[in-house]
């Protein structure tokens, strides 16, 4: 029957249809509080429940089809670098941190670690970038950073089995914060190890002395001070996917 | 046996797009709320002087909002897909039922837009001949499907700024992207406020046809009695 058709019915038909109709809108009703409460009833994974993070793992597989190498972040004039980089976490970053004696442990394989000092990766061809870093609480601001990209530095240590991997886990020295993530974004061109910030060594509290910039990724990505970097093929542990968020984070 | 004229309003498959929009819709603005609060700089006012807040604290508290900024995303990053899939095949569904010549404005839509709110407001009576819809329910209804694709290609210029860089540049940057999904909600929120108003008003029977699919009234009375006859009830709104 089509739109704004007009046709003669008797009232026990009409009366029969508007039963039927407003018991299916009901039941419709009654279905959607159902699967609502049902989806907060799931058991939890990693403080999210099961069904939504069933689809949050599915995001990334359709979305990570979307990051290629040469997508990049936009870059910024050296003027619109701001000179007030925002604080913005400090979950790792306890006070009993001795600097001097700082060497990034590089676990190549289980029980094959490399220290690497500071000036060790300092020796390392440099690359500086400007980019509107994001958080992921959905402010961003136009900061300068540089250091030397992952894989530059990957190249330069031989990591070839380990980039093989699916994914990178980085800690700090405290394992008090600590991040996964997947090794074509750890590859991607604009994923610095990072150790100055306006041109100048990096601030206590933005990670000196080896914090990561990764503008494929929101801020939580971005861990500051470094302790530990390894390789594996299941998701390293991540402090935010613990407390409920994606996994991947990737932008 | 009694009888009387049923006109057949909405087919199923748009009653069906409908009420599955409003649920999910409705989570879309409520995780929406959750991701905003974490970063709520909207307001509207100039300089130091602030007319609206977006929003403010007390309205926070009242519908306990904060901090569960988590949560939001992972809703809202849940039922996009329901938003999205049921807002693709509702257009699909207009344009191959050819059911959008009812809803898309014609020619004459704009200019009798006007005259259907001068009437609304009882400035002037009478109406312009109609079919399913006025002209301004017409550029209404148009216009919250172009609000739903906003919403969407917004959405994914916040959601990918870097692999989506040309989305997010053509709608202005990062900043402004946010800036216009945020406006497109409150927008959403205006268009429901005066549907609701505008659906109490017109009545049981307009309200019932999105349920059943058809309007009933009374049979016209044969010529003779004419004098007393009722309205032709094609002007019912909505």
């Amino acid at each position: 029957m089509h739109t704004m058709e007009e046709k003669i019915m008797n009232t026990g038909t009409i009366r029969r249809k508007t039963l039927v109709a407003f018991g299916v809108f009901l039941l419709f009703i009654a279905a959607c509080i159902f699967i609502w409460r049902w989806i907060h009833r799931q058991p939890n994974d990693n403080d999210t429940p099961e069904p939504l993070r069933y689809v949050l793992n599915n995001n990334e597989k359709i979305f990570s089809g979307l990051f290629a190498n040469n997508h990049m972040a936009r870059s910024y004039p050296l003027s619109a670098a701001a000179a007030r980089v925002r604080v913005n976490g400090d979950a790792g970053m306890s006070d009993n941190f001795d600097a001097s004696t700082w060497k990034l442990q590089l676990v190549r394989n289980a029980g094959d670690t490399q220290l690497i000092t500071l000036d060790d990766i300092r020796a390392l061809p440099k690359t500086e970038i400007i980019f509107d870093f994001k958080c992921i609480e959905g402010w961003s601001q136009v900061t300068r950073w540089a250091g030397v990209k992952f894989s530059d530095f990957a190249a330069h240590y031989h990591l070839d089995s380990q980039t093989q991997m699916k994914f990178a886990g980085l800690n700090t020295p405290d394992k008090e914060y600590y991040v996964g993530i997947d090794m074509a974004s750890m590859l991607h061109p604009q994923t610095l190890l990072c150790y100055e910030m306006n041109g100048q060594p990096l601030p206590m509290n933005q990670g000196y002395p080896l914090r990561l910039i990764i503008p494929v990724k929101y801020g939580v990505k971005n861990i500051k001070r470094i302790g530990t970097l390894f390789f594996g093929n299941e998701r390293p542990p991540d402090y935010w996917y613990e407390r409920g968020y994606d996994y991947y984070g990737g932008l | 046996m009694a009888e009387k004229k049923v006109i057949q309003k909405h087919p199923m498959a748009i009653r069906w797009f409908h009420w599955i929009n409003f649920p999910v819709l409705g989570v879309m603005i409520w995780s929406g709320l959750l991701i905003y609060w974490a970063n709520d700089i909207y307001r509207i006012g100039w300089g130091d002087k602030t007319v609206l807040k977006f929003f403010p604290d007390s309205f926070y508290k009242a519908l306990h909002i904060t901090h569960r900024l988590a949560e939001g995303m992972s809703l809202h990053f849940v039922f996009m897909w329901l938003f999205a899939f049921n807002g693709l095949i509702y257009v699909l569904y207009l344009l191959f039922s050819k059911e959008y010549r009812l809803i898309f404005p014609n020619k004459k839509s704009l200019k009798e837009a006007w005259l259907v709110i001068l009437h609304d407001l009882h400035i002037k009576k009478g109406l312009p001949p109609q079919k399913k819809y006025n002209a301004a329910q017409r550029l209404a209804y148009t216009g919250v499907i172009i609000m739903g694709l906003g919403s969407l290609l917004t959405g994914l210029a916040i959601f990918k700024p870097v692999q989506l860089y040309w989305l997010c540049t053509m709608l202005g940057g990062y900043d402004w992207a946010r800036i216009e999904h945020f406006t497109l909600t409150i927008l959403f929120c205006l268009f429901f406020f005066v549907h609701i108003i505008q659906v109490i008003l017109a009545g049981w029977n307009n309200f019932a046809a999105m349920i059943r699919g058809f309007e009933v009234h009374k049979i016209k009375p044969p010529a003779m009695e004419n004098e007393h006859a009722e309205p032709t009830p094609t002007t019912a709104e909505q």
